[in-house]
């Protein structure tokens, strides 16, 4: 699996109110809605002008705060092809997964990619890459791979209670990326 | 080697005889939380296809987010989790009204120690008080959990916290915990179990007890814990009894053959030893609940409302402590006091004990038990420009309904003294 996309590069400890604020948690139900409103605090601009498998590039803790998984549905449905930062929060990196959407550790790619550059990461490989550089990734567990092709884990449950596709095994998603960098 | 509480926990929430620190395990937890969010679960849940939660007894569904209903949209949303209760037949549903989920089930003796419980709201790290293995998850998983009974868990690593000696007057839990999550930063627990102990925290009471494992969702841990003892089983046994019928000493003894202990050399990633003496009032001042200030640093600080309530410091004891500040002063004029009790019980209590009366003719206004404007919501939205005071665990930019106000956290006493003072106050100066 390869994603091609633009940078959007952000800071630490990006949480889910400005992601996807709470005002709206209880009154957006539709998915295309909710990635109208994506990053709405944060950057306005975003959700309007963010295209398919663009990138999200962020610091430490991106995700911190709220279980909402409309924080990583928002994102997805607004068309982010995956999430590149320094650390993630532990319920977003599984939120974000459960609904298919790629989460990758990579603290060297964080420092060196800015808004606007063209980036592809190659999943399988385990490397994002822009031009002539590129920073290989911690490789993400076949589980996650799985979840991430299957669209996330209601599609994957779905099949897998209807008999279908049995074969997988989510036990080895991992939490958090490299959190223990931040671990103290 | 000896076992953290997390790895005692999860081996038996998996069946397991063992488990170590990073081992991925199929846990089956005894509880599963939601509330206002249980009709889009519910919408998720049946497009797995199944019709029946697996173990309805298990559920526990509270509607407090934003209670009584402020739009139909929300009215709506609370009649399909009606719906959703009575078709899968879930005993444990509390009502509008009732109160604030992590405290309504600690009410209702509904977590006991010892036990898991995942929910779909990240402060569920809260029954740690009772030294319960309490965290948050999504709402895809929560569908899976109905659907299936068991999660995949990794056992996290752990971090023991060590509190010694007596908090000197006016400095609370709440300021301890802050204090932390300054030292830390807001991914200082990332993905960890933090662990209290030392005789600060054993001389608190639980309603202290409570803010701890609660605010520990702010620097990330997966979950939170205290050491139950004879307090703890003292205050669930009673409530246990109650909703059961049972005999009280039965539940008491149930309540106490749960609760597990890590052993003494159990092992852990990091300690960090305070001592009691040397805590202050603190503050977190926006955006970020790691912006922590001693509170001196930014008294004096215009206030355009103060809100005293959540599942931080909303109970009894918060509200005693804004009763006592506020006795026979009134609120400044240009500042609004809002109090929002974090249950049924704790208002009748403390309608019961004079607090209410004390409160609303010092200028309080008085909420419905629930969550009210913490999350931007329901009720007591600040104007854009506006600051606002809170005894809630989140200040994040548009928290509490738009972007251009700022929210500080503090302990309920200083949200006390800041509301009769239009600005923010030190308690101990008044």
């Amino acid at each position: 699996m390869k994603i091609r996309g633009r940078v959007w590069k952000y800071g630490n400890n990006v949480n889910t109110d400005v992601i996807f604020p709470g005002k709206y948690t209880y009154t957006i139900t539709d998915r295309r809605e909710m990635a109208r409103h994506a990053l709405e605090d944060l950057d306005p601009g975003f959700a309007s002008a963010v295209q398919p498998g663009d990138v999200i590039v962020a610091g430490r803790n991106w995700g911190c705060g709220s279980s909402r998984e409309q924080a990583a549905i928002c994102l997805k449905e607004a068309g982010v092809g995956a999430i590149v930062a320094e650390s993630f929060a532990r319920i977003f990196f599984r939120n974000a997964l459960n609904e298919g959407l790629p989460v990758i550790t990579c603290p060297e790619a964080v420092a060196a990619l800015q808004t606007g550059e063209m980036v592809e990461i190659d999943l399988e490989a385990s490397v994002i890459r822009r031009g002539e550089d590129s920073w290989p990734f911690p490789p993400l567990s076949e589980s996650a791979l799985g979840l991430i092709r299957e669209g996330g884990l209601i599609p994957y449950l779905r099949r897998k209670l209807s008999g279908q596709n049995s074969e997988g095994n989510l036990k080895a998603v991992e939490e958090g990326g490299s959190a223990k960098d931040s671990r103290h | 080697m000896g076992k953290t509480f997390a790895e005692k926990a999860l081996a038996r929430a998996a069946g397991l005889p063992e488990v170590t620190a990073g081992q991925v395990v199929d846990a089956r937890p005894d509880v599963v939380l939601s509330h206002d969010n249980t009709a889009a679960i519910a919408r998720t849940f049946r497009s797995l296809g199944v019709s029946r939660v697996k173990h309805p007894e298990r559920l526990a569904i509270t509607l407090d987010h934003a209670v009584p209903a402020p739009t139909t949209q929300h009215a709506q949303n609370h009649a399909e989790v009606r719906q959703f209760v009575a078709e899968q037949g879930i005993t444990n549903f509390f009502e509008v009204g009732r109160g604030i989920c992590h405290q309504v089930l600690s009410e209702e003796a509904i977590v006991l120690p010892g036990q898991l419980i995942l929910g779909a709201d990240s402060h569920t790290t809260h029954f740690g008080w009772m030294g319960a293995f309490g965290a948050g998850v999504g709402r895809s998983e929560v569908a899976a959990l109905w659907a299936t009974g068991e999660l995949w868990l990794r056992v996290p690593e752990s971090i023991r916290i060590i509190l010694e000696g007596e908090l000197p007057l006016g400095v609370t839990a709440k300021d301890f915990a802050l204090r932390i999550i300054g030292d830390l930063g807001a991914d200082g627990g990332t993905y960890a179990s933090i662990e209290f102990s030392g005789s600060g925290i054993e001389a608190m009471t639980i309603e202290s007890r409570m803010v701890l494992p609660n605010m520990m969702a702010e620097m990330g841990a997966k979950n939170a814990y205290i050491a139950p003892d004879a307090a703890v089983f003292d205050w669930l046994a009673p409530r246990l009894a109650r909703r059961t019928g049972r005999p009280l000493e039965e539940c008491r003894a149930q309540v106490e053959a749960g609760a597990l202990y890590p052993d003494p050399d159990a092992r852990y990633i990091a300690e960090y030893r305070y001592e009691a003496a040397a805590l202050e009032p603190y503050v977190a001042c926006p955006h970020s609940v790691d912006h922590v200030v001693p509170l001196s640093q930014v008294a004096g600080t215009r206030v355009h409302q103060a809100f005293l309530g959540t599942c931080t410091n909303g109970r009894l004891e918060d509200l005693a402590a804004a009763a006592a500040v506020v006795k026979g002063r009134q609120v400044a004029p240009g500042t609004r006091f809002l109090v929002i009790p974090a249950s049924s019980q704790v208002l009748q209590e403390a309608m019961r004990l004079g607090y209410i009366q004390t409160l609303v003719e010092a200028g309080a206004i008085l909420g419905v038990p629930g969550c009210g404007p913490c999350m931007g919501n329901h009720m007591g939205i600040p104007a854009p420009g506006e600051v606002t005071i809170s005894s809630a665990n989140r200040n994040f930019q548009g928290r509490m309904g738009t972007r251009e106000a700022e929210i500080y956290l503090a302990s309920p006493a200083v949200v006390a003294a800041s509301a009769i003072r239009g600005v923010i106050t030190d308690p101990r100066e008044l």
